[in-house]
């Protein structure tokens, strides 16, 4: 029988709608505790009762298997029951039933609802018309907290601290909300950021937002000590904003060579799904350097930390 | 509602007023005498005729009524957004006695046919003046011009593809040209769609931390650079629609150094609030074109002030709750303004950036000269379309408490100070606070 988390801490707000407003003892106190997580996974026994009682509804309004399967076996492992719904997008008329769902589900009384939406802000507006705890699980370009958290706790896993890094963030920024609520934490943290992408894929003004900015990879990956790398959709390879998939991996994908630029000890990340052969060559993701697998691993641990902290503030917890 | 728009023939005396008159650039306290629905006389110490009506309006200023350039009334096809009653409405409480409304109804205002049911239908319902815009190219489809000389004769003040570019130089040169024939004047909103894209707010730092795509300033300055060289070369008469940033004003300078008949407008919204203020995705405050930078809105008003931008106007945009109440991204652009416009002006006076007469010369003067409308003076002979402001007064917007069929103000709960206390439209009080 797995041990109690000896963390106690308390999140200090109702809802996970971002990075933006933790602070960066928030930040250390979800780790710290998704720490205890990750031994609790690896044993024979993983299942928990913490969350008991509680209902919790992965709202996914954009496809998703591996966040929303990720939020569900988490919800599980603490003993909430979990519900999944996937609303396709082309089913409901966009953001149109948005409130109407909230207001619905919420009249369920679910503990916690898990939200992903294609629109910016649009897990925020859910968000106010609940009485639950609302994570955000991706928000458009916006925010995805708990793909930085898990990220974050990856680093320090593995090099023990975040503090001082350089991490090279590469590839479509200016549609990524994983680079978004990346950038948050690890500048909060004190890690050396850079965004690394085709001038096309930066947002504008991303400077301002305490990044380096390098529009190759020599440049981008010098002596960085991680090198995560970020999907681009196919849809933005056909030359509205590079010119062709080829032209993309020759320049931008990371394979052994370009590999070569960053700390010889440099680890490479991937928030998935990945493309192949587009922004990341097979023998990278797969190779001794990845760290892709260890991700997925840590975002059930990372989710069940957020669903214990959020959980604790809920009345009655 | 005919009854509304009947003048008033017993007379009215508006005593110890601070006149202003900005078609004459006076500033002067007086007294202000109207009778059949027009100005009779103004100047100190006007004795009372028999029958008169006395107003004591010391403390007040007594101005042209305002003249709103641009604002969107549902009808025909939308009365569930907005019709010409509560409009009109909403425009009295706001201390606007002309309403210039948009053509992008549905059907589109692109013939006479409408043109006269718009007229008719104002006649009859509505407590202020309407003139219509009329829609520049047929269907605002961009490929071929309207009648101008019919619609002008019907009654339409002005050309104009509302919120939509005419992105085809050759139609935008003919209409340009045909225009001169009839005097008419060309409105032209100056956005390219293709640099709008997917964009739904001023690109830079804040649509990027927002996750927002942006729209850069240049979707705005190009087409209007693009519009000066066809002004030059048709010397035709042109308006833009709504500017917003400080490479238009750069724009526009050139142009009127180079004496061409170019004017321009400016929204309410884009003087008085920045994108800062869209703060959590609130989209009462997603416009089109979109709110700018601090910069951007400091400047417009500055060339407010100088007269390099001539009018300001509400950009009345009444949107229901289910096109407001989703993410910012899919949310219609848009915001009510009727109500609005003089009180969110009279706190850039309040704040010291413009003038109190400059203020109501782009309000009621310039677009009066501009559409060819008699108002916007103090004259003898002009209508007695009025507005006595109140300077002092403060108080809260309650967004229930509009006029309009719409609440989507970006000034919800927001403090003003001075508003219209009396609204007279030949003659006739429409609107009071008393």
């Amino acid at each position: 029988m797995a041990s109690a988390p000896t963390s106690s801490f308390v999140l200090s707000q109702r809802h996970l709608l971002g990075i933006e407003g933790l602070s960066p003892a928030d930040i250390t106190g979800l780790l710290d505790l998704a720490e205890e997580y990750v031994e609790l996974n690896r044993q024979v026994d993983k299942k928990r009762s913490n969350l008991r009682g509680r209902t919790q509804i992965n709202l996914f309004f954009e496809a998703s298997t591996r966040t929303q399967s990720s939020f569900e076996i988490a919800g599980k492992r603490l003993g909430a029951d979990v519900m999944n719904m996937s609303v396709a997008s082309s089913s409901i008329r966009k953001g149109e039933t948005l409130l109407d769902t909230a207001i619905t589900l919420n009249a369920m009384h679910p503990d916690i609802l898990v939200v992903r939406h294609k629109a910016s802000g649009a897990v925020e507006l859910l968000a106010r018309k609940v009485d639950g705890s609302v994570i955000n699980a991706g928000d458009g370009a916006h925010e995805h907290p708990t793909q930085a958290l898990l990220d974050a706790l990856t680093i320090r896993r593995n090099k023990g601290r975040i503090e001082g890094l350089t991490v090279a963030i590469c590839g479509d920024v200016l549609h990524s909300r994983v680079a978004r609520s990346n950038i948050l934490l690890l500048n909060a943290m004190g890690a050396r950021v850079r965004v690394v992408a085709p001038s096309t894929l930066l947002p504008p003004g991303i400077e301002r937002m305490g990044v380096e900015v390098a529009r190759n990879m020599r440049e981008g990956l010098d002596n960085a000590d991680i090198v995560m790398m970020l999907r681009l959709q196919r849809e933005r390879m056909d030359g509205s904003f590079v010119p062709s998939s080829g032209e993309y991996f020759e320049f931008f994908g990371l394979d052994q060579q370009k590999l070569g630029y960053a700390k010889a000890d440099a680890l490479v990340m991937h928030p998935g799904p990945m493309n192949r052969g587009v922004e990341i060559d097979s023998l990278v993701a797969d190779g001794a350097q990845s760290l892709i697998r260890e991700q997925v691993e840590m975002g059930v641990a990372v989710r069940m930390a957020v669903l214990e902290a959020l959980a604790r503030n809920l009345p009655n917890a | 509602m005919r009854d509304a728009m009947r003048q008033d023939h017993r007379p009215l005396l508006l005593k110890n007023a601070r006149l202003i008159d900005p078609s004459r650039g006076r500033d002067e306290t007086g007294d202000l005498l109207m009778a059949d629905g027009v100005i009779r006389d103004s100047g100190r110490g006007l004795g009372r005729p028999d029958g008169a009506e006395t107003i004591d309006c010391a403390g007040k200023v007594v101005a042209p009524g305002l003249i709103d350039m641009r604002a969107f009334v549902g009808e025909p096809g939308a009365s569930h957004r907005e019709t010409f009653a509560s409009a009109s409405q909403a425009a009295a409480a706001g201390g606007i006695t002309t309403i210039v409304c948009q053509p992008d109804t549905s059907p589109v205002i692109d013939n006479s046919a409408t043109v006269d049911f718009v007229l008719r239908r104002a006649r009859d319902t509505a407590i202020v003046n309407i003139h219509p815009m009329a829609a520049l190219t047929k269907g605002l489809r961009g490929e071929e011009m309207t009648e101008f000389g019919l619609l002008k004769a019907a009654g339409a003040v002005a050309f104009t593809d509302a919120a939509r570019s005419l992105m085809n130089t050759q139609v935008m040169r003919r209409a340009l040209t045909y225009a001169r024939d009839f005097d008419a004047l060309i409105v032209h909103h100056t956005e390219d769609p293709h640099l709008v894209g997917d964009g739904v707010m001023n690109e830079g730092e804040l649509a990027s931390r927002l996750g927002l795509m942006g729209i850069p300033a240049a979707a705005e300055t190009i087409v209007l650079e693009r519009d000066m060289r066809l002004v030059a070369l048709t010397r035709g008469r042109y308006h833009a629609a709504s500017i917003t940033s400080t490479d238009s004003l750069e724009v526009l300078g050139r142009a009127r150094e180079a004496g061409l008949a170019v004017s321009a407008s400016a929204s309410i919204n884009h003087l008085a609030l920045n994108e800062n203020d869209i703060g959590p995705y609130r989209t009462f405050l997603k416009l089109t074109p979109p709110l700018r930078t601090e910069d951007d809105r400091a400047a417009l008003v500055a060339a407010v002030a100088s007269g390099l931008v001539d009018v300001i106007m509400s950009d009345h945009n009444p949107q229901d709750v289910e096109t407001k109440r989703l993410p910012f991204a899919e949310a219609e652009p848009g915001a009510v303004g009727l109500e609005t416009m003089l009180p969110a002006g009279l706190r850039l006076v309040a704040s010291g950036e413009i003038d109190l007469i400059a203020l109501l010369r782009a309000m009621s003067t310039r677009p009066a000269e501009l559409l060819g409308l008699e108002g916007g003076t103090l004259r003898n002979g002009a209508p007695a379309d009025l507005v006595v402001i109140d300077l002092d007064t403060p108080w809260v917007l309650d967004p229930l408490q509009l006029r309009s069929q719409c609440q989507n103000t970006p000034f919800d709960e927001a403090r003003f100070t001075g508003r219209a206390v009396r609204t007279i439209v030949g003659g006739r009080t429409v609107h009071e606070i008393l």
